[in-house]
């Protein structure tokens, strides 16, 4: 009873990674179209945040929770008025705009704190016990963060104007063009909040996986799956898809091992994209968020 | 090519978007030979018909039968490969490439190589493209590129055209020798022309099939349509 | 015509490329040719890129994983086999049979460009870490060890028929730059035939090319399992080159240079790639050697730049300022003949393009 307590909080934690690992992509994605190559960065960035913002004396939760997004978010909203806002309308453009972002940040950071960073920082919370096994108490933290932050994201786009506004632009970009939306000034807003829940999501992360400026690239294989898989709308896309990829993946790396696991959910999600070329949420749950 | 057969017929035919109803239950028939014009106030489901009937859409009930195949929901290139020559509302053409380009990939499809290039070469002759031959299409005039697209439509040699707005956005001049390419075209082709320029229908058209709100309201003469005070109404009344 | 225009131009660079390999040895030193045959693998890539992404329109950033594929199965099957002419085949064959799975699964879901773009990258993705997971002793087929991250060595290529005849590096060098060629010329009579150019009228509007009753995703298949087969022998060379294959060959930096190769030689063009991966390389190398400057920042500025200033890149930009000054010229010629008078019929002269 204890084990499948324990086994079935291993696979929850699973899902719960994918979904925020992938939420700011997804957010960047239902708005815009654009999948951002650029996304794994943003990760590291907020991982890099929070080593910094500790090394040099601020609390850790402060660092993770409030410092990662922040600077995070700073940085997404600099990159789409520099770079982003220069391609609207050119999907192809954008994706390889991003992607030189990608390598970019890689290289600057690169520069800065060298290869490797030897810096690490223990997750907080300890363990805790179920029965005869124990669990990560902050693998259980994250679980509820996940969630909070769905809940977040969902009133925001349900109960603000922004919300609103973001709704419409989602829906039809052209005809909220024409009804004088400022589309400009949702997509960086949009971008610069994507970029913030990746850089909390790095920022959270960075704990269990240490960083390098490298790191990216663990997390957005996964990430990009999840989010084509889920389709263009953000919240229901990113749960169906987490749900079903990050089940099936702990289910058969449990049985087999990681990287099976990962063998699986590229192939699932292969098959899931020969059935539904537009995603979960573009055959399904059609009008939800 | 017997006269008095029927070509293409659709049952019961609707397609759907979300709560809207956009093709209604649409019966309709086109004999062999015949020149079809379908007409109808914007947003009747004339182009929403149509795409039923290329492929470009799939139908969400009902039946479209061309020459005793089944071809609802079939894609778009198993309906153009019966033999079926194809112009869409929205300009289709391969803006990279030259006039030339364009027409002998359409000729090409059906022939090998040497006919190919003389087929390209009538066809550029027969719609006076000479000019243009060598152009890229995507810095041609509107006019022009659908100029482009019908001659690809021509150069396959279909027996059953069927075109949307052919003449829309073209020169006064143009669309007369639209009209006029029209019927030589059906001479050889049963054809369904949806078209809103009302003198551009009467040079060409026998029975007009009128669409409103996804149905058929009515199938007449031109003349008998715009006599028609409930036509008049919904339709040319919009245009006044 | 047009077409027999553009494969004499082919042949006539593949000429040049001729004179390049036979005056290459004499010239260059000896370990400047050793590194060259790896490059020439690169460039092999580079060229399987420019043909379906430039001409096939198929944008794919994952091409490295069938380059990579090329190089495991080439150096796999050459040391279990003991020869390297099997070898080779199969590392070609291997590449196509998986982008013919993996291009059915896209193109007849008619998944979009961006969806085709990401899910490329993802299965070179999780192919580098599937294959750096590989490091036991247990991992293994038949007598070569996968080796995880430190790969696989790679046999150097011999005389067909004769496993024990191993070519000399200058050698090895003649036959890339033979492959090389060869294959820039295939592609360059590809793109002039009736299944390229269809695919190039996909490139331009797939709808068009599916109402004239082409089977699109048959074509997208085809040249995307054609440019598959041909950056798995890229990998050939390139395993060749440096005798060992390591998971980096799917790494994120090796499909971006990809692109950037691509991008910055232009679509469109098959040469252009081809030069853009042999300036890149020893841009890169020169790089490598200082401190001050870090790699992934110059590929990232060039990217960006590149998307922003010069999106059609270097070859298509170059040839069509050559072709409008050449146009200009044309037509100031016939304004200067009308001036004197002398009104000769014809054409403005030079084609658009
Ligand atoms: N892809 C679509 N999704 C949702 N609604 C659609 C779609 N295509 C068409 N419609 C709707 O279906 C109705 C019929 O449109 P359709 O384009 O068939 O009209 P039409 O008769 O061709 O008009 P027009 O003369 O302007 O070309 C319209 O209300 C339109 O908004
Ligand atoms: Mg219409």
């Amino acid at each position: 009873m204890d084990q499948i307590a324990s086994d079935a909080l291993t696979i929850v934690y699973g899902i719960a990674n994918l979904a925020l690992i992938s939420l700011g992509l997804a957010i960047i994605f239902g708005m815009m179209r654009v999948i951002n190559l650029a996304h794994g960065e943003f990760l590291m960035l907020g991982g890099y945040t929070v080593v910094v913002a500790t090394n040099n004396g601020v609390n850790l939760w402060i660092a993770m929770l409030i410092l990662a997004p922040l600077v995070v978010g700073v940085i997404g909203v600099v990159v789409e008025r520099l770079l982003i806002r220069w391609l609207y309308g050119r999907m192809i453009d954008t994706l390889l705009a991003t992607w030189g972002l990608s390598l970019l940040f890689i290289g600057i950071v690169t520069s800065i704190f060298g290869a490797s960073t030897t810096t690490t920082i223990s997750p907080p919370l300890g363990v805790i016990t179920i029965g005869a096994y124990t669990s990560s108490g902050y693998e259980l933290f994250l679980i509820g963060v996940a969630i909070a932050l769905m809940a977040g994201v969902y009133a925001v786009l349900k109960l603000t104007t922004l919300g609103l506004l973001a709704r419409g632009t989602m829906q039809n970009a052209e005809m909220a063009a024409a009804l004088g939306v400022s589309t400009s000034r949702i997509y960086m807003i949009t971008f610069g909040l994507g970029a913030a829940v990746s850089g909390l999501a790095g920022g959270l992360l960075a704990p269990i996986t240490g960083v390098l400026p490298t790191i990216g690239v663990v997390y957005i294989a996964k990430a990009f799956i999840t989010v084509i898989s889920g389709g263009q709308a953000i919240l229901a896309g990113t749960a169906s898809a987490s749900v079903l990829l990050g089940g099936v993946n702990g289910i058969v790396a449990f049985i087999t091992g990681p990287t099976i696991g990962e063998v699986a959910l590229l192939l699932l999600a292969i098959v899931l994209l020969r059935l539904m070329p537009t995603g979960i949420t573009g055959r399904f749950f059609r009008k939800s968020l | 090519m017997r006269r008095g057969e029927v070509v293409l017929e659709t049952r019961n035919l609707s397609m759907a978007f979300g709560g809207v109803r956009a093709v209604d239950r649409v019966d309709f028939t086109l004999w062999d030979g015949e020149l079809r014009c379908l007409i109808g106030p914007n947003g009747a489901g004339k182009s929403t018909f149509f795409k039923c009937l290329t492929g470009q859409l799939r139908p969400t009930e009902g039946d479209v039968v061309i020459r005793d195949v089944h071809v609802a929901g079939r894609e778009p290139h198993e309906i153009a490969a019966l033999g079926v020559g194809i112009k869409t509302q929205v300009p289709n053409v391969f803006d990279g490439l030259s006039a030339e380009e364009n027409i002998w990939i359409a000729a090409r499809r059906w022939h090998g190589a040497e006919r190919a290039r003389t087929l390209t070469r009538e066809t550029i002759e027969r719609l006076q493209l000479g000019e243009v031959r060598t152009r890229i299409v995507g810095t041609l005039a509107h006019g022009q590129r659908q100029w482009v697209e019908l001659g690809m439509v021509v150069a396959a040699d279909p027996w059953l055209v069927l075109l949307d707005e052919p003449a829309a956005g073209m020169t006064h001049e143009e669309t007369g020798r639209t009209a006029e390419l029209i019927r030589e075209i059906n001479r050889s082709a049963a054809m369904i022309v949806v078209e809103h320029d009302m003198q551009f229908i009467r040079m060409i058209s026998r029975t007009v099939t009128l669409f409103h709100e996804g149905r058929i309201l009515m199938e007449d003469s031109m003349d008998a349509i715009s006599a028609d005070p409930v036509a008049r109404e919904i339709y040319l009344g919009h245009r006044a | 015509m047009r077409l027999a225009r553009d494969f004499r131009g082919t042949l006539i660079v593949a000429a040049l490329a001729v004179l390049f390999t036979l005056i290459a040895p004499v010239t260059l030193e000896f370990f400047t040719i050793i590194t060259l045959t790896q490059v020439i693998g690169l460039a092999i890539l580079g060229l399987s890129l420019a043909l379906i992404w430039g001409f096939g329109g198929i944008l794919c950033f994952g091409q490295t994983a069938f380059f990579g594929l090329g190089a495991y199965a080439y150096a796999i099957a050459a040391t279990n086999i003991g020869g390297s002419t099997g070898a080779i085949l199969i590392a070609v064959l291997v590449a196509a049979a998986f982008a013919a799975i993996l291009g059915y699964f896209v193109f007849y879901g008619r998944v979009s460009d961006v969806y085709l773009a990401v899910i490329t990258l993802t299965v070179s993705l999780i192919l580098y870490s599937l294959i750096r997971r590989t490091s036991g002793p247990e991992y293994k087929i038949g007598d070569a060890l996968l080796g995880g991250f430190n790969g696989t060595g790679a046999p150097p290529l011999n005389i067909p028929g004769d496993a024990s005849a191993m070519l000399f590096p200058e050698h090895i060098f003649y036959v890339a730059m033979a492959a090389l060629i060869l294959v820039y010329i295939l592609c360059g009579r590809v793109v002039t035939t009736h299944f390229g150019r269809v695919c190039v009228a996909i490139r331009e509007n797939e709808t068009r090319a599916e109402l004239l009753a082409y089977d699109t995703r048959l074509y997208k298949l085809g040249i995307f399992t054609l440019g598959a087969a041909i950056a798995g022998l890229g990998g050939v060379f390139f395993a060749v080159g440096i005798s060992r294959v390591t998971p980096d060959v799917f790494g994120l930096g090796q499909s971006a240079l990809t692109i950037i190769w691509v991008i910055v030689g232009g679509r469109g063009t098959l040469i252009g790639p081809i030069l853009a991966t042999f300036a890149l390389y020893y841009l890169t190398a020169a790089l490598g050697t200082q401190q001050l400057l870090n790699t992934n920042l110059i590929l990232g500025i060039i990217l960006v730049i590149f998307v922003l200033a010069v999106p059609r890149g270097v070859i298509p930009t170059l040839t069509g300022w050559a072709a409008t000054r050449r146009q200009r010229r044309a037509l100031r010629a016939r304004e200067r003949r009308l001036r004197l008078r002398r009104p000769r019929g014809g054409e403005v002269a030079g084609e658009a393009e």
